[in-house]
């Protein structure tokens, strides 16, 4: 990094109020399995599980309830044991509200475990099989990307990093999970980054936890003592340190190429949300079924963190949370920065929700867009070197070519630009409509050679049928006129097939 | 269960929070910094000096209603309230003469809102700073009620002009009496040189303008008391409102020329303090050249447009016909700024300058 | 000033002789735009626009007697990226885009008479004689062809679902 660099560019990133207490310090509830729960099929980063249960099939708590389905999926198992009653949609937890395939589980009360049975020494297996173990149960990044975990691990290994950063960073405001899980359950922590680490083959462990959360970083420290190749490191709170490219960058000093990944620079990055899956999955062979939830956000009477089986309904956690105060503006999924506004309470919970908001209107701060005056704090702000008043621009005037020229794809959609715009443009949701209306200008494009492809293909089958019906009947021609000069004996060659280039 | 009492009305996009930053609240700072020197102006130029910031408001203000409403925006009360146009007619006012008549500030209000601002489509379109387009305007178009200067006769002081009176100056065009014109420090110096006399001898002679750290000299009214407009500069430093590199550069590129020819040649050139401490330096420096929609976007290309400023600031006062040169040197580089910003593009994280992705670094042992 | 007028008459003559040249040299045949925008069409020759086939209505615009927008299983993308490499002016307003549609079968309706499937461009409706018919949701273009030919309107146009796959965040409204 120059010294030009120092003075004028790399300031990025934002210092949002991070509203974290009272949550952090609350201690950890876990919540009694509600009486049903809505276990959605798309939990994950890539194509849906597909179901292996039927209906009115009994399971028990960790049974699987659906495989993967394609190279990028993950599989899905049962939060409780209980009655299957329904395979059918739901809304989303989505702000588009639109439906998704999940199975419905009546709960028995009993909540018990399936036989599951962990890895006795799992550092004497091969990597492969601590990857497939992972697999097994289902489990997926837990910082909100949802990128299935074995396939990461495998892919790394195959790439052979050096480097594990785990992202403790958390640097979404109001959440508090990873923080809290870094607290209570350190030492699961510290085993999963260790069998992480046999699983990807990368000799050291970088813990990056934003400076913010002291508590944090101790309990890591303490128990990440004994091992030297695990290393826990304070990084300054700044939003997104969280964020995969500038997390890298701050602990390895690595610039991830822009169409590259981590693995491209010798690393590959986990959350420690992970690290405490796989843990549960080596050891205990414990598949993914609950995980820690942040309630948070001026409408929640007691903000905390809570362990909510998934599958609950957002509504059921909210209720379990204390309740509301009052009516929130705006209901999230996820953190205030990136997370996803919810059209209703009912929706499930599902792997990769890393906190459950009711913000208040003040805390919103919802306003009219105003014209841009171009006073360039989005450009100070933007982490990854954008202009992102720019593309604003030229996505308003629909011109999506000069959009992606001026780096939309490189957009992360952190939402600083939107955060601290003076006008309240919607800088974010205008880049997502724009990168949305490319992808589904690219599946028109895809569609359309396809069907280019079937055209040509029922052109040339026609043509063929014509053929052979012209070859059909310049056969049975030929036979007639073969029959009416020859003795009815020499009719045999008729039955076999006529040779092979004969034209009419 | 009972049904919550949360529905959402539109899809909404993250982020779900929000620093808190507005239009308005930028340009209410931006006034607020001004404050204290156009009060110190308003002592220091008596009566007809404030009927004059008045009127200029009023009439942007006006222009701006009547603009909006010919193009039909919705929400009228709204658009006005972000104060961008209270703003622009504010500089405007502190660039004029202070007993310039009101139709001085009519017009000039009417340029800039009208003509800089509207017809380019509003806020944030305009390319040239509207105050400096209007105030190029009149004072090319007028040249005499624009450099009609008067010496300061402080509210105070016996002489100076009443309420009723202050209201005849300025709304019945009273020229000034002959006792009271006077020169700014730069024009002359300007007819000093024109006249082929020496910048030395002709500071020193006792008729010569004062340089004041205090302001009590001849000027517009943003030109009196460069400590006052200093100390506002940097409030908007503190809170954010302005970067520092324009405003450093911009005395950067007046200053360093400055000094050398100074010291070259003080006959020809004037130092360093008159060039800085005079016309719209300090003013142009934190309050116009830093106007976000006609300036650079990246810190770069603020700190070239800072020094291309104050380098053309420099040139004309030196080198042109015009005594002051910086609303001329804005323009110019207004007009160079979406080639600045072409230029001076921040790097994205994982390319090159270019805009090509990095390389992906060989590896080790592989 | 005789000079300037002599140079730019000079200069003037030159230029155009060498137009002139470049005209009569380098004259292209036929319109270069109408393979790129057949390129661009569907290809599947449904005939909704009323042209013959997709080569014709490629003709049809590269000639200016058709608007970039006259194909509607094309919709909106095939519009604009027409009206890209043309280098028309295109009110999307005009363009009828009600958005991807799929032919349905009602299942009650269907007798299994066949007429649709050998109508069908793409060979998306599977079928035989007294069979009901069923529409490969993969392969059907939405152009129907078809639906003209069902003597029971067993077969409908409807638009395809949005899923959250294919669900865009809506641009915002205030712009």
């Amino acid at each position: 990094m120059g010294l030009m660099e120092k003075l004028f560019g790399r300031d990025w990133g934002i210092h949002p109020d991070d509203h974290k207490r009272p949550a952090a310090d609350a201690v950890t509830r876990t919540m009694p399995v509600p009486e049903r729960l809505f276990v959605s099929l798309s939990q994950h980063l890539g194509a849906p599980a597909r179901p292996v249960v039927l209906v009115g099939q009994k399971v028990r708590k960790g049974e699987r309830l659906a495989d993967p389905q394609g190279a990028v999926s993950a599989a899905i198992h049962a939060p409780t044991s209980g009655t299957i009653t329904a395979i059918g949609e739901i809304p989303a937890p989505h702000p588009s509200g639109l439906p998704v395939l999940a199975i419905t589980l009546e709960a028995d009360g009993l909540d018990a475990w399936a036989d599951l049975e962990g890895l006795n020494d799992p550092f004497l297996l091969p990597p492969a099989e601590i990857s497939k173990k992972v697999a097994e149960a289902g489990v997926v990044g837990l910082g909100g990307a949802t990128f299935p975990a074995a396939l990461k691990l495998s892919l790394s290994e195959k790439a052979k990093v050096t480097t594990l950063v785990m992202n403790g960073g958390e640097c979404e405001p109001y959440l508090s999970c990873d923080d809290r899980l870094m607290r209570d359950s350190a030492a699961a922590i510290v085993d999963g980054i260790g069998l992480m680490l046999h699983a990807t083959g990368a000799t050291q462990a970088l813990v990056g936890i934003e400076d913010n959360k002291p508590e944090a970083i101790a309990a890591m420290q303490q128990a990440a003592a004994a091992q030297p190749h695990i290393r826990i490191c304070p990084v300054p709170a700044r939003y997104p340190m969280g964020s995969e490219k500038q997390l890298v960058q701050e602990l390895t000093g690595h610039e991830i190429p822009a169409d590259g990944r981590p693995g491209d620079v010798g690393v590959v990055v986990h959350n420690v949300g992970t690290a405490w899956a796989v843990h549960q999955a080596i050891r205990f062979g414990r598949p993914l079924v609950a995980r820690l939830i942040t309630v948070n956000g001026g409408c929640v009477a007691q903000p905390g963190n809570i362990m909510v089986p998934l599958g609950t309904l957002v509504e059921e956690v909210l209720a379990f949370a204390g309740g509301l105060n009052s009516a929130p503006a705006r209901l999230v999924m996820g953190g205030p920065m990136m997370g996803m506004s919810l059209p209703q309470a009912r929706v499930p919970v599902v792997k990769g929700s890393s906190g459950i908001l009711a913000l208040s209107a003040a805390e919103v701060a919802e306003r009219t867009e105003e014209p841009c005056i171009r006073c360039a704090t989005c450009v100070g702000a933007c982490p990854m070197g954008l202009l992102p008043l720019d593309m604003a621009r030229h996505i308003q005037a629909n011109d999506l070519k000069g959009a992606v020229k001026t780096g939309l794809k490189d957009c992360i959609a952190c939402g600083c630009c939107a955060y601290v715009c003076p006008a309240h443009i919607p800088l974010v949701q205008y880049f997502s409509h724009a990168k949305g209306e490319l992808s589904a200008q690219e599946r028109e494009k895809l569609r359309q050679e396809s069907n280019r492809k079937l055209a040509q293909s029922r052109a040339q089958r026609l043509e063929r049928e014509a053929r052979e019906k012209a070859e059909a009947a310049a056969r049975r021609k030929a036979e007639r006129a073969a029959q009416a000069a020859a003795t009815p004996e020499s009719q045999a060659p008729s039955n076999l097939p006529a040779p092979q280039g004969a034209t009419a | 269960m009972t049904p919550f009492a949360y529905t959402a009305v539109q899809t909404v996009a993250s982020p779900h929070a929000h620093g808190g930053n507005a239009v308005s609240r930028t340009m209410l700072r931006v006034q607020l910094a001004l404050t204290p020197a156009t009060a110190y102006a308003f002592w220091l130029f008596g009566w007809p000096a404030f009927f004059l910031w008045l009127i200029t408001l009023g009439a942007c203000l006006l222009f701006e209603f009547i603009s909006l409403r010919l193009m039909g925006v919705p929400h009228i009360r709204r658009t006005l309230g972000d104060s961008s146009a209270l703003l622009t007619g504010w500089l405007l006012a502190l660039t004029l003469p202070p007993w310039a008549p009101w139709w001085v500030g009519v017009i000039g209000a009417f340029i800039a809102i009208v003509i800089g601002k509207q017809v380019f489509g509003g806020l944030g379109q305009n390319v040239f700073n509207p105050a400096m387009v209007a105030r190029v305007a009149l004072l090319i178009s007028f040249p005499l009620p624009l450099t009609q200067w008067v010496t300061p006769l402080p509210l105070t002081t016996l002489a100076a002009p009443g309420f009723i009176e202050g209201l005849q100056i300025t709304l019945a065009g009273l020229p000034p009496p002959d006792a009271m014109a006077s020169a700014s420090l730069l024009g002359y110096a300007k007819t000093e040189l024109s006249r082929g006399s020496d910048l030395v001898q002709a500071l020193a002679a006792g008729h010569a303008p004062l340089i004041s750290w205090i302001g009590i000299r001849a000027g517009s009214l943003g030109e009196s008391s460069a400590l006052l407009l200093l100390a506002g500069g940097l409030f908007l430093l503190a809170t954010g409102v302005i970067r520092w590199q324009i405003p450093l550069a911009v005395f950067a590129g007046l200053a360093i020329p400055a000094a050398i020819g100074h010291a070259l040649d003080p006959a020809h050139y004037l130092g360093v303090i008159p060039h800085v401490l005079s016309g719209a330096a300090v003013l142009g420096a934190f309050f116009i050249a830093t106007d976000y929609v006609t300036s650079p976007t990246t810190a770069p290309g603020q700190l070239i447009f800072g020094i291309g400023v104050g380098l053309l600031t420099w040139v004309i006062r030196t080198y042109g016909s015009y005594p002051e040169g910086m609303a001329f040197a804005v323009l110019l580089m207004n007009a160079l700024t979406p080639i600045i910003d072409r230029y001076t593009k921040p790097r994205i994280l994982g390319r090159t300058r270019a805009g090509k992705p990095l390389d992906i670094p060989a590896k080790k042992g592989a | 000033m005789i000079a300037a007028i002599l140079s730019l008459t000079i200069l003037g003559a030159a230029l155009g002789l060498i137009l002139g040249i470049a005209g009569r040299f380098l004259a292209v045949e036929s319109n270069p735009f109408v393979d790129e925008v057949e390129a661009l069409l569907p290809g599947t020759n449904c005939g909704q626009c009323g042209f013959p086939g997709c080569s014709g209505a490629a003709a049809a615009i590269a000639a200016g007697s058709a608007p970039a927008s006259c194909c509607p299983p094309g919709g909106k993308t095939t519009a604009v990226a027409i009206a890209e490499k043309m280098g028309l002016a295109l009110d999307l307003a005009a363009v009828a885009d009600t958005g991807p549609k799929l032919a349905t079968i009602a299942e009650d309706l269907c007798i299994g008479c066949c007429r649709c499937i050998k109508n069908c461009p793409t060979d998306a409706i599977l079928g035989a004689p007294k069979q009901i018919h069923n529409v490969l949701k993969e392969a059907c273009t939405g152009c129907s062809a078809c639906i003209d030919h069902c003597p029971t309107e067993a077969l409908v146009m409807q638009p395809v679902p949005i899923t959250l796959q294919h669900w865009v965040m809506p641009k915002p409204l205030a712009a």
